[in-house]
């Protein structure tokens, strides 16, 4: 008999019931709440009279609709303002504990889950959010969940869930100077495509991700979804182990041992059968930047925007159509000849201190272009703010012209005052590049933060590894 | 949960691969602490030439003649016409509330995101992967009145020219959905089991289970 992939070991530990038709109920060790997608489900739980049947394994806090600046004055926009109150006020009366808008952990839900130790691996995790699969980093079987979900999970501490396909993308050989785990990613859903992983939980692996850090690979997992797959996965290695030491909640003492001897077995065996296999070359992986409205549209910084001409598929070839006139691009246009209007550091995606460090690092001793209306940089939680501070990367940013902003999602998804006009174009660090998505009738070009930070530099995309100051 | 048995409707359809999520609903809406009242603002960038916000009127907005959504022949249809990757992007669940709150009760497209495809589950919506030939060609078919029949009990699609198309469902989505079930009262008779691995499982891994 064929050994067991990572995926098929995780959905096993947490098997409460199998049905007929092969769906099964799961165990769910951590859900994370968020104002956006819980308001409805605490009403559901009220409306039927139901309790949370293990409050402890909820952890909540507000982070779609915060403002970046000026938190002392609270939140201007009244919808917005219910909604966090709402968060709050739902959490009291469920006796759930939540990181407010005031506390110093308080930051992005898939930031500071990991970095408290309350996403750890082995768990089952659940969001009302898909990029959930960024704890998938640390070898949990994380995913996205709606409302409805979320209320269920509440109520039972498990999932109605039907078992995934194995994928595996194995990353080969080590990627050149000045490549992050952004670059990886992208160039992972350019070759699979946005809808490559759909049915699939994807394992990712090989050495240019075994080289990767917690961060960085929280930064791969957190796009899986991108590629179609709610979970995404990395076994459990020294680096991992190491990250997980002494956080809040991490486990103690004795436990801790149990813990480390339990986590060493989260990897895939060596005779596992994946369903499909995927092959990356990591030294062929330039910077990555999204010219269109997918984040499947995606070029080395060094190509040109693509022509639909070229494309054979009329169904692709009209999205491509659509991408070009929506983000004012021509065919054939270098893609260094891209000017910019705003940059975006931040997101689930890319917020993390080693972001903001690579950001720092392009950034330290220059000053944006004048072109450049606006460059927001937004820490992911407010631990990771103060660890910048610390190390005085607040002070490079601002000497820079760029915005040293509070932790928050920020213009991920505009959804608090951070947000794009109609027309402009942005480099951002975020994981979505939809049309919209920051702002009404805004540009997105997805980017590594090295990359966006040399592009508010340079006024345009630039290759960060052939500049000076790039690491 | 409103149950699904069979329809017969006009089909609206919406000829682009790839929607997403921050198109079905955008993420302004998402403020809201209700969960109803989302349809005004179905595809809101796309059928409105302005820019929307929660709680607009939306009687009077500027429209969009050239979206599907506002052409009279396709007024009232319950069934939406759609190209592959339907739903991706976030888990938002507000995207199904729109899509059920704008009247529609089925999907047809080559395949959906997984989280939004299964989001549809638990708000009466059918969503349903056929293969992009036989898409390709309703695509062709749909005009002024054309008519679908979707049984969920036969899973069968009946067309106007009395062609029957198959198509697939898990048996227990399909059970609940057939039935308007609850979700969390399904579950919570298997509570003595939910305790069961608990045990077990506190003892294989003790720290999940400190406080």
């Amino acid at each position: 008999m064929a050994g067991q992939t990572l995926y098929d070991k995780l959905w096993q530990d947490h098997v409460v019931s199998t049905h007929e038709d092969g769906s099964a109920l799961i165990y769910i060790d951590r859900q994370l709440v968020h104002e956006v997608t819980s308001p409805q489900a605490f009403d559901g739980l009220r409306l039927a009279g139901r309790k949370l049947w293990r409050q402890a394994r909820n952890l909540a806090v507000a982070d779609h609709n915060v403002p970046t600046i000026d938190r002392d004055k609270g939140i201007a926009d009244p919808i917005a303002k219910l909604q966090v109150e709402t968060l709050d006020k739902n959490c009291a009366e469920f006796g759930i504990t939540e990181f407010d808008m005031g506390d110093v952990r308080q930051g992005i839900v898939h930031v500071i889950g990991p970095e408290q130790g309350a996403t750890l691996p082995g768990m089952t995790v659940v969001c009302g959010d898909s990029h959930t699969s960024t704890h998938g980093a640390s070898a949990a079987l994380a995913f996205g969940i709606g409302t409805s979900e979320v209320e269920h999970a509440m109520a039972t501490q498990c999932l109605v869930q039907k078992k995934s396909k194995n994928m595996l993308i194995k990353v080969n050989g080590h990627v050149g100077k000045g490549i992050t785990a952004k670059d990886i990613v992208l160039a992972i859903i350019g070759k699979i495509g946005t809808a490559g992983g759909t049915g699939y939980a994807i394992e990712f692996a090989g050495e240019a991700i075994a080289a990767l850090s917690m961060e960085g690979r929280m930064t791969v997992c957190n796009m899986a979804i991108e590629a179609g797959a709610r979970t995404g996965l990395i076994a459990v290695d020294d680096i991992t182990i190491d990250y997980y030491r002494n956080r809040p909640f991490s486990p103690k003492a004795e436990h801790w041992d149990m813990a480390v001897k339990a986590w060493s077995n989260l990897h895939s065996d060596a005779d596992a059968l994946f369903d499909k296999v995927v092959e990356l070359d990591a030294t062929a992986i330039k910077p990555q930047v999204t010219w269109g409205t997918s984040p499947e549209l995606v070029v080395a910084v060094d190509e040109c925007v693509p022509n639909p001409v070229d494309e054979s598929d009329s169904v692709k070839r009209d999205s491509m159509i659509r991408a070009l006139e929506y983000m004012g691009l021509q065919a054939g246009q270098a893609i260094t000849d891209i000017k910019i209007d705003k940059v975006f550091i931040g997101s689930c995606t890319n917020s993390r201190i080693e972001d903001l460090r690579a950001a720092a690092e392009v950034a330290k001793g220059k000053s944006k272009a004048e072109n450049v209306k606006q460059v927001l940089i937004v820490p992911g939680s407010g631990l990771v703010k103060l660890q910048a501070e610390q190390e005085g990367l607040d002070k490079i940013f601002i000497e820079a012209g760029f915005e040293w902003r509070d932790p928050g999602c920020s213009m991920c998804l505009a959804m608090n005052a951070d947000r794009l006009e109609a027309g402009e174009r942005c480099a951002s660090t975020s994981n979505r590049n939809f049309e919209g998505r920051q702002g009404y009738g805004g540009r997105t070009h997805l980017v590594s933060p090295a990359m966006a930070a040399a592009a508010a530099i340079a006024g345009h995309f630039v290759d960060v590894t052939r500049i000076s100051g790039g690491n | 949960m409103r149950a699904f048995t069979k329809i017969t409707s006009l089909v609206m359809p919406l000829d682009r691969a790839n929607v997403d999520t921050d198109a079905i609903i955008p993420k302004q809406f998402l403020k809201s602490i209700r969960r109803a009242g989302f349809g005004p603002y179905l595809f809101d960038e796309w059928r409105y030439l302005d820019r929307g916000e929660p709680e607009m009127d939306c009687t009077n907005r500027p429209l969009n003649k050239d979206f599907v959504l506002n052409q009279s022949q396709y007024q009232n249809a319950e069934i939406l016409l759609t190209r592959e990757n339907f739903g991706c992007g976030s888990s938002r669940e507000h995207a199904p509330w729109a899509l059920e709150d704008y009247g529609f009760r089925a999907i047809i497209a080559p395949s959906f995101a997984d989280i939004f495809y299964n989001n549809c589950f638990k708000n009466g919506l059918l969503p349903i992967v056929l293969n992009a030939e036989v898409v390709d060609s309703l695509f062709k078919k749909v005009t002024d009145g054309y008519q679908l029949t979707v049984d969920l009990a036969t899973q069968k699609i009946t067309t106007p020219d009395a062609m029957s198309i198959d198509f697939v469902i898990d048996a227990d989505r399909k059970h609940r959905l057939l039935n308007g079930l609850d979700d969390i009262a399904l579950t919570l008779q298997q509570a003595d089991k939910i305790k069961e691995y608990e045990t077990k499982r506190a003892k294989q891994a003790p720290w999940l289970f400190t406080a």
